[in-house]
């Protein structure tokens, strides 16, 4: 699979990472040897093998529902760039 | 009963299936210690974990899965004891980890079934396609500043049960009766509060049309978040009608999210990108599969209450109702209850009247919900026994019962002594009555006595009022007839 | 206060419980030793009062007869990527400029408590993404040891800032996470211990996630014993992480005592690459003998799915790694880079604040997970990953544990291999396995090559059976008696 500059702009999009339009042929280039290498997985025979879902087998924590968390706004807003009041904020949506 | 709209070109039928989102009554959110109620202070909600703090991880609320099970039990459905969170990744502001834990290939429910009972009488199936948990997303404000959009995370991380319909609705009318037997089924079950005001049930509409007789499937358009059911219906009336225009225009209807907006009575497109839409979903990495035995699901089972479908047949069978009375008190399941209060030991259809003719009627007049209701269910029942002693006439009865709404929490046993409305068995006392009222006026029982019988309604009139209605009427009925008949 | 900074940790609890000196004045030895290493850029942020305060309070607790154990007053180094509660945390990437959590991660909650002193927060890969630990924001990290070209040589990564700080006596351990070969690697190429437990061994909450399937923190350390000790305090069921496993701790230190006799250990003929150093062939064979001696059994074994391990690696992670790293958005902590609308703020704050490998493993990660290419790319290398497991699972039921080399070459100059990502990639080759199977692996110093520079042999054992793993790495490390320092601690190579 060869990827274009036209994939990488669509890919960088939904990661929403800015890629200057000079980076994207180069990036192109660079991904499509990537792939290149990682399809030689194409070689291994699975068929009817069942994809891992997660690595050690074990029972999941059950939380019970209790409310022991939240109630301090504070903490949860200490880092952002922009706040308002207890909110946080970010340029304006048009819905 | 079949809805068409008929357009230029001929006549066209609605296809619809729903995705109700329905937030899962618990304490505690999906995957996060925090408070899961509605409302609170802005981001007070709000753990490390539903502001996706770097390194923080989710923890499934087990209260939740067995809701989600109970739920799917209620619909009759597959429960799947496998089933697996994915995460579906879209970039917004209010959904702080960049995706939404949700399930995808691996539901936690799987097909069932709906039964609704239409206006006409007619049973509807409608099925369920599947059933499955997910987070909310936070709200996002846009009106608050000039420049500014404001994220509040209260609802970030509630569960969510999505349940998806098959597109077997074929009516503005069927939608409707489909949100509103859904809530029904959860308010029974405890497992969401229906609170469409609140959000707490919320319905995606998927609409097309087709022409009549045509069994394909074609482009629909989905209605997001609509959160009544009266815009459920309009929505779908709407849509339905933009969509044959632009049919019998010789056009295309494209595949979109839309908007109902309720004041322009219209749907509108939605502006999002809808292209940029690619949520890669995949298995999250973070949780295991949700595994269930099947002990755990039939002791679920085992504890769920009785539903409307079942309690409508029981009130059928043992209290004699009609199938329209019994779908009426079955709808809520405060109502089924106060009913089943008031019918135990009684007459269950002059219950099933009382309740759905005088109570409601009040009821709808104070704008209260029958947990608010003036009159308890055994103050109903004491009067109904009052009915059935012939203590009191049928006439007496409704005077008592407005007095009760007047007097919240009154009893009707002491309202009939105070008012003194027992009614006069006492048949020497009435004979009394009857006698003289013949007496003063002759002409009119001569005109009974030559055959007219509505004269006969007007002596019994004359007696009731004068013995201030406490008479029984038939009583009064039998003496006249006898008197002036022979 | 050189003999200070030579100790390990078992001698240095030895010596603080006899009173030889104190925890305030084990620490200060520390801080000089960082303060004169700075050349190094072993750490971004160095923490000496809060280490100063921690050790004071050990003191405090030694003498009340409060001792927690052997980690109590023992300074050690914080890999960056570990959250701590009210000390700058930044994964070394512009994307976390000035994030100060208000919560501490549950792996340096138990070493703070066990008593271990955080002298500060270590340099790494950004977002623990590399190999040789150039790709941080806050600059590439020296190795210590040098070659006679004089060159700077990279520590190995993405835990490099924590393996030169070890390797350098700057710290007498280090947290370091391992995703890819992150310890074992970086271990290997600085001649010291880097041990990676068994996934769900140590909890990951609190830790800035790269690939939620395949991360999990462990100690570097300059023994085997020492690797132990710490693993002992960081170890443990965590209700906070779902993945973390319900089960004992055993003490670890034990099993290091322990002998290999009668051992049956794997060598996996896969475990080769073209153009690998004949010496790295050499001290595999010689690492064979060595357990040999001890009693051990070694048989030739094969994993026929080796080979697929790193390009599978490098679809899951990334894949993983592009959904783990977008709320990394500039909202709710962190840079932002302004945009006019909700979008453009997020390309900003994306394209300014991850580098270019992040950027690039993002973009790969997306790919391999967008519509169309999830079946070829994503489900075909989790399929593979299950046959990687089977093939592991098959020959335990034949050995105790396996020996292979740690990585195919030893430390590499700053500006050698960083051109070509693939070949950057497979400095983590034999290391990758182990985090695909989610098994436990360490790498033990064995001997030094041609240059001067070490070389590690790696042990992987049975998902929670670090007691043997612990027990054949202690055997090759009595026999290799790696006791070589770099040459700027005076050491002779």
């Amino acid at each position: 699979m060869s990827l274009g500059p036209d994939d990488v702009r669509k890919i960088a999009y939904l990661a929403r990472i800015r890629v200057a339009e000079a980076d994207l042929a180069p990036l192109a280039e660079e991904l499509t040897g990537i792939i290149g290498w990682v399809e030689q997985l194409a070689e291994v025979d699975t068929d009817g093998i069942a994809p891992m879902t997660s690595v050690v087998a074990m029972e999941p924590t059950r939380r019970d529902d209790v409310v022991n968390d939240g109630g301090d706004p504070d903490r949860v807003l200490a880092n952002a760039p922009d706040r308002v009041d207890s909110f946080y904020a970010v340029p304006k949506v048009v819905e | 009963m079949t809805y068409v709209i008929t357009g230029e070109s001929g006549d066209w039928e609605v296809v619809v299936g729903l995705e109700v989102h329905a937030q899962v009554i618990s304490r505690a959110k999906l995957f996060s210690g925090a408070a899961a109620d509605f409302g609170g202070a802005p981001n007070d909600h709000v753990s490390l974990v539903d502001a996706a703090m770097p390194g923080m991880l989710p923890v499934i609320n087990w209260v939740c899965v067995e809701q989600a099970v109970r739920t799917g039990l209620g619909l009759k459905a597959q429960i799947n004891t496998h089933s697996v969170f994915e995460r579906k990744n879209y970039f917004y502001a209010d959904l702080p980890q960049g995706y939404q834990i949700s399930q995808f290939e691996e539901p936690i429910v799987g097909e069932g079934t709906v039964v609704l009972d239409m206006a006409d009488g007619s049973e509807r199936r409608i099925g369920i396609e599947r059933l499955h948990m997910e987070q909310d997303a936070g709200k996002s404000m846009h009106d608050q500043d000039p420049s500014r959009t404001f994220v509040d995370l209260n609802r970030s991380g509630v569960c969510l049960m999505e349940i998806v319909s098959k597109p077997d609705i074929r009516s503005p009318e069927e939608a409707g009766a489909y949100v509103r037997k859904l809530r029904s089924i959860l308010r029974y079950l405890g497992t969401c509060d229906g609170n469409m005001e609140e959000g707490s049930l919320r319905a995606d509409v998927n609409v097309s049309v087709r022409p009549v007789g045509s069994d394909e499937l074609r482009t629909r358009a989905e209605i997001k978040n609509v959160n009544s059911v009266r815009f459920v219906m309009q929505a779908i009336e709407h849509e339905a009608e933009r969509q044959i225009d632009v049919y019998e225009a010789g056009g295309e209807v494209i595949q979109e999210t839309r908007h109902y907006d309720a004041n322009a009575g219209t749907t509108r497109a939605s502006r999002a990108k809808e292209f940029a839409h690619d949520y890669r979903y995949f298995p999250d990495p973070d949780l295991l599969p949700v595994v269930l035995t099947d002990d755990e699901v039939a002791a679920i089972k085992a504890a769920l209450p009785e539903l409307p479908d079942e309690k409508r047949e029981r009130f059928i069978a043992d209290y004699g109702l009609s199938t329209y009375d019994a779908v009426v008190l079955v709808a809520e399941r405060e109502t089924a209850d106060f009913f089943e209060a008031v019918a135990k030991g009684r007459d269950g259809k002059q219950a099933a009247n009382w309740i759905s003719n005088e109570l409601f009627g009040a009821l709808n007049k104070l704008d209260l919900d029958i947990t608010d209701s003036p009159i308890s269910a055994e103050a109903l029942g004491k009067l109904l026994d009052l009915i059935a002693a012939d203590t009191i006439s049928g006439r007496a009865a409704k005077a008592v019962f407005q007095a009760m709404l007047d007097a919240p929490g009154s009893d009707p046993v002491a309202i009939v002594a105070e008012k003194g409305l027992t009614q006069i068995t006492d048949t020497g006392a009435i004979e009394a009555a009857v006698d003289q009222v013949i007496a003063d006026n002759p002409e009119q029982a001569q005109d009974v006595r030559d055959g007219n019988d509505k004269a006969i309604g007007w002596f019994t009139g004359q007696v009731m009022q004068a013995t201030k209605g406490k008479a029984n009427p038939k009583a009064v009925n039998d003496l006249l007839r006898a008197k002036l008949r022979g | 206060m050189s003999a200070l900074i030579d100790l390990t940790i078992a001698a240095a609890a030895a010596g603080l419980d006899a009173g030889d000196f104190s925890a305030e004045e084990l620490t200060q030895a520390h801080l000089d030793a960082m303060a004169a290493a700075g050349d190094l850029n072993c750490f971004i942020t160095e923490t000496p009062e809060l280490a100063l305060d921690r050790a004071r309070a050990s003191d405090a607790r030694r003498k009340a007869g409060d001792g927690r154990g052997a980690m109590d007053g023992i300074p050690i180094a914080m890999k960056d990527l570990f959250c701590t509660e009210g000390v700058l945390t930044t994964a070394a990437s512009h994307i976390l400029d000035g994030f100060t959590p208000t919560y501490e991660s549950t792996v340096s909650a138990k070493l703070r408590d066990a008593g271990a002193v955080m002298t500060g927060k270590t340099n790494l890969d950004e977002f623990a993404m590399g190999s040789s630990n150039t790709t941080s924001y806050y600059g590439p990290v020296k190795n210590p040891w040098t070659r006679a070209d004089g060159k700077d040589l990279v520590p190995g990564g993405s835990s490099g800032g924590s393996a030169s700080a070890v390797a350098a006596r700057l710290a007498m351990g280090a947290t370091g996470t391992d995703t890819g070969g992150s310890i074992r690697q970086p271990a290997s190429l600085t001649g010291i211990v880097g041990a990676k437990p068994t996934y769900g061994r140590c909890s990951r909450w609190g830790i800035v996630a790269f690939a939620s399937s395949l991360d999990q923190a462990g100690p570097l350390t300059r023994t085997v014993e020492d690797a132990a000790i710490m693993l002992g305090a960081m170890a443990g069921h965590d209700p906070k992480d779902s993945t973390s496993a319900p089960v004992a701790v055993p003490d670890f230190r034990v099993a290091c005592a322990g002998d290999v006799k009668g051992l049956k250990v794997g060598i996996p003929a896969e475990y080769t690459l073209d153009g690998m150093p004949d010496e790295i062939t050499r001290l595999w064979e010689q690492g064979r003998a060595w357990l040999e001696e001890q009693g051990a059994v070694t048989r030739p074994i094969s994993l026929p799915h080796t080979k697929y391990a790193l390009p599978a690696y490098y679809i899951v992670a990334p894949a993983e790694a592009s959904s783990n790293l977008a709320r990394y958005d500039g909202v709710r902590f962190g840079l932002r880079v302004p945009g006019d609308s909700l979008d453009e703020m997020y390309e900003n704050t994306r394209g300014e604040g991850f580098g270019t490998e992040v950027q690039r493993r993002v973009l790969i990660g997306t790919y391999v997970l967008s519509a169309g290419y999830y079946d070829a790319y994503y489900r075909k290398a989790q399929r593979v990953r299950t046959r990687i497991l089977d093939d592991f699972t098959s020959a335990f039921q034949d050995v105790d544990v396996l020996l292979m080399p740690t990585a195919p070459n030893a430390a590499f100059a700053m500006d050698e291999k960083q051109d070509d990502p693939v070949q950057m990639y497979l400095n983590d080759i034999f290391t990758v396995p182990a985090n695909m199977a989610g098994l436990p692996g360490i790498s033990v110093p064995a001997a030094l090559d041609k240059d001067g520079l070490p070389l590690g042999l790696q042990i992987v054992a049975p998902a929670f059976d670090e007691e043997t793993m612990f027990r054949a790495a202690s055997a090759i490390e009595r026999a290799a008696g790696f006791d070589h320092v770099p040459a700027r601690l005076g050491g002779e190579s």
